[in-house]
């Protein structure tokens, strides 16, 4: 290199330094705990209407806000069932083909393959609620009437034994109370302290294991594409 | 591309301190060459066609396309993984890339409802709940607010997740391939929802998707008010349709599921809606049967990419061993790389911007002299995370936690310098 194209180029470093540290590298205050005075408006968008909340806004929590007014039955989910989901999801919620598992499983979490499904591992109904209305059948999205969605919830709950009577009835109001069995399992991230171990200020250089020794290829498993077929993964 | 050029070119302290992490007594080899170097090179001696006649003119490709002699460059997926295409993934071809940003076309996809094609003059984002003023934007709207570029990884929780039982994959496309890094182009989310005005009860908000499947997720409102932007472009050009054409949100640092394409809606809450993709899916089943939730942060991680099995080495004596090294934490303060599967390690060359929350490139150029190598490399953060073996993570998480997969990768390259992903014992 030239001694001016040094030159330039170390100038161009510089550049992108400042640059950087200007734009890349500054500390963004955190607003998290924004300050009470409110931000100055811009002015743009115009106020949402109800119909155009109520349209959109068909999200369920597991207290059971959002739940529209409505029921179904078991049977009634059965039959719709049986037309508008078994082709993919089977009769009985076994899935056909690849296509997701709906029901079973209960008791494999801590087996060497777990099924996990709305009964064995889900914790709240209100999902199923939620997104069975946003996003089944797959193709046909919001096709469902709530009540429709009502007793196919209904009849899900019959499929994976929590509720065993055929005449249940699901609604509004016996919604909330309605538990599944796997909902205390959940806890929140704790990366940070279960696994602090993986924060280390010497990681070692030399000498670190013994010789390591191949214990698995991924060649004899034989499914990287070009390969032929594979297992199911879910 | 061979060695006999470049050799040269090459900065004589760098290539020593490269050789001895290659090991002591390795001869510094010239590359074979594949011709016979003791007659003239006819692609210099003869004059070629493209020297002769004219090529195409300039608006033969009004919107450019890469090389045909670069066709294999490209996403790939892998069909048994899915039941239908439209709920899939692809992969990003890390092995071909270079520097830090991922061409858009390369941007590996996920859809969970097939890729919608929306006409922007028809997208509206509606932001609702707990707010002073429920509001719907228009894309013209969005365009009239404060901007700002920013680049970041975003990585699906479920990247190397085929490996938690071992190695199943041969190629970094589909071991780590889900992950891109692109220069994004939007507005913070704070400056939307200053314009709505949060409620003081405000904790999570949900994040809708305009497309088939509605994906929707939960975000505390913290972090949607610091760094999460809702992006318009990618890479100085309009988003992609699979990557949410007009609108998605950018959540640096989070798992890719929570960057909802399409975006149409955000909901303001004082709970989290247990959405779907965050119970069913995107939680981490541990060993004692319980799931890990909220695991919204991605962890250091890094991987080689070449050489690896879509990468061999072609060439004794000079080589570029690559990767790229990110952490959800932060910057990527370190990356150390092994040849002899962890036993011993050197500090790589980190080259080209070293960002928050981004993409980082390594590089350690050194020689090779026939003999086999176990390849291996380790991210460590600004916050002193140190990536973790795939052993010590199986330790605590299990082999059924599907997600959050950043144990360290080995590539065993064989004395023909084809490589293949291995486990270690
Ligand atoms: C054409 C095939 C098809 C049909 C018909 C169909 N589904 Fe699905 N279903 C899917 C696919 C594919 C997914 C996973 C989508 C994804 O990857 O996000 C799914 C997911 C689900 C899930 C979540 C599974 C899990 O474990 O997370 C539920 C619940 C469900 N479907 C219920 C229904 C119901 C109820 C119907 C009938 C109204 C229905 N499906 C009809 C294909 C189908």
């Amino acid at each position: 290199m030239s001694s001016w194209a040094r030159l330039l180029a170390a100038g161009i470093a510089v550049g992108l330094m400042t640059g950087l540290s200007g734009a890349w590298s500054a500390e963004r205050p955190r607003v998290g705990a924004a300050p009470a005075e409110p931000a100055a408006k811009m002015g743009l968008g115009r106020e949402a209407l109800p119909e155009e909340i109520a349209a959109w806004d068909t999200d369920v929590r597991p207290d059971g806000r959002g739940l529209p007014v409505g029921r179904g039955t078991v049977k009634q989910g059965d039959e719709l069932f049986q037309e508008r989901c078994a082709s993919c999801h089977g009769e009985f919620g076994q899935g056909a083909g690849r296509w997701p598992v709906l029901a079973g499983g209960q008791g494999t979490l801590r087996a060497d393959r777990p099924d996990k499904t709305i009964g064995s591992f889900w914790p709240d109904l209100s999902t199923v609620y939620d997104y069975i209305r946003r996003a089944m059948p797959y193709g046909n999205a919001r096709s469902l009437t709530d009540d429709e969605a009502y007793a196919l919830v209904a009849f899900l709950l019959n499929l994976n034994d929590i509720v065993k009577d055929e005449n249940f009835e699901l609604n509004d109001k016996n919604f909330a109370s309605i538990k599944l069995p796997n909902a205390e399992a959940f806890f929140d991230d704790d990366r940070e302290t279960s696994e602090k171990k993986f924060w280390n200020k010497d990681p070692c250089m030399r000498n670190c294991r013994e010789l390591p020794k191949v214990t698995g290829k991924a060649i004899s498993v034989d499914v990287t594409p070009d390969g032929k077929s594979g297992p199911k993964v879910d | 591309m061979r060695d006999k050029s470049r050799a040269d070119l090459v900065n004589r302290r760098r290539f020593l301190s490269a050789a001895s992490l290659a090991g002591a007594g390795i001869a510094m080899t010239r590359g074979a060459s594949a011709t016979d170097t003791t007659k003239p090179d006819p692609l210099i001696t003869e004059v070629q066609d493209w020297q002769r006649y004219l090529g195409d003119g300039v608006d033969k490709r009004p919107y450019g396309s890469p090389s045909k002699f670069e066709k294999n460059v490209i996403r790939r997926d892998v069909s048994w993984l899915t039941a239908s295409a439209e709920s899939s993934v692809n992969f990003t071809p890390l092995h071909e890339l270079d520097g830090i940003i991922t061409p858009s076309g390369l941007c590996f996809e996920r859809h969970h409802g097939g890729v919608a094609e929306i006409d922007p003059a028809k997208h509206r984002l509606m932001i609702n709940g707990l707010v002073e003023k429920p509001l719907v934007f228009t894309m013209d709207d969005i365009k009239r607010m404060p901007r700002t570029n920013r680049i970041y990884f975003l990585e699906c929780a479920a990247n190397s997740g085929m490996e938690w039982r071992g190695a199943q994959l041969n190629g970094c496309q589909f071991t780590h391939g889900m992950v891109h890094n692109v220069m994004y182009t939007g507005v913070p989310l704070k400056v939307v929802l200053d314009e709505a005005g949060l409620r003081p009860n405000a904790k999570w908000l949900m994040l809708e998707g305009g497309d088939a499947s509605g994906m929707n997720r939960s975000l505390p409102v913290e972090k949607g008010l610091s760094d999460v932007l809702l992006a318009f472009a990618m890479n100085g050009e309009a988003l992609r349709p699979e990557q949410g054409y007009p609108l998605r949100a950018v959540i640096p640092g989070w798992e890719g599921n929570l960057w909802v394409k399409w975006l149409r809606r955000i909901e303001v809450g004082d709970q989290p809606w247990q959405t779907r993709e965050e119970t069913s899916k995107y939680t981490d089943l541990l060993a004692d049967g319980r799931s890990r939730k909220h695991t919204f942060i991605m962890d250091a991680k890094s991987v080689v990419t070449s050489p690896s099995p879509q990468a061999p080495l072609k060439y004794k004596g000079r080589n570029v061993l690559s990767g790229f090294a990110w952490s959800g934490r932060g910057t990527i303060q370190r990356v150390d790389v092994s040849l002899d599967g962890g036993r011993n390690w050197q500090t790589a060359r980190i080259d080209g911007p070293v960002l928050d929350k981004s993409l980082t490139r390594f590089y350690v150029d050194f020689d090779w002299n026939g003999e086999e190598l176990m390849v291996q490399s380790r991210a460590i953060d600004s916050t002193g995370y140190v990536q973790p073996t795939k052993d010590e993570l199986r330790k605590v998480r299990g082999v059924n936690s599907i997600y959050h997969n950043n144990g360290i990768q080995t590539w065993l390259v064989h004395r023909n310098g084809d490589s293949e992903n291995v486990e270690l014992g």
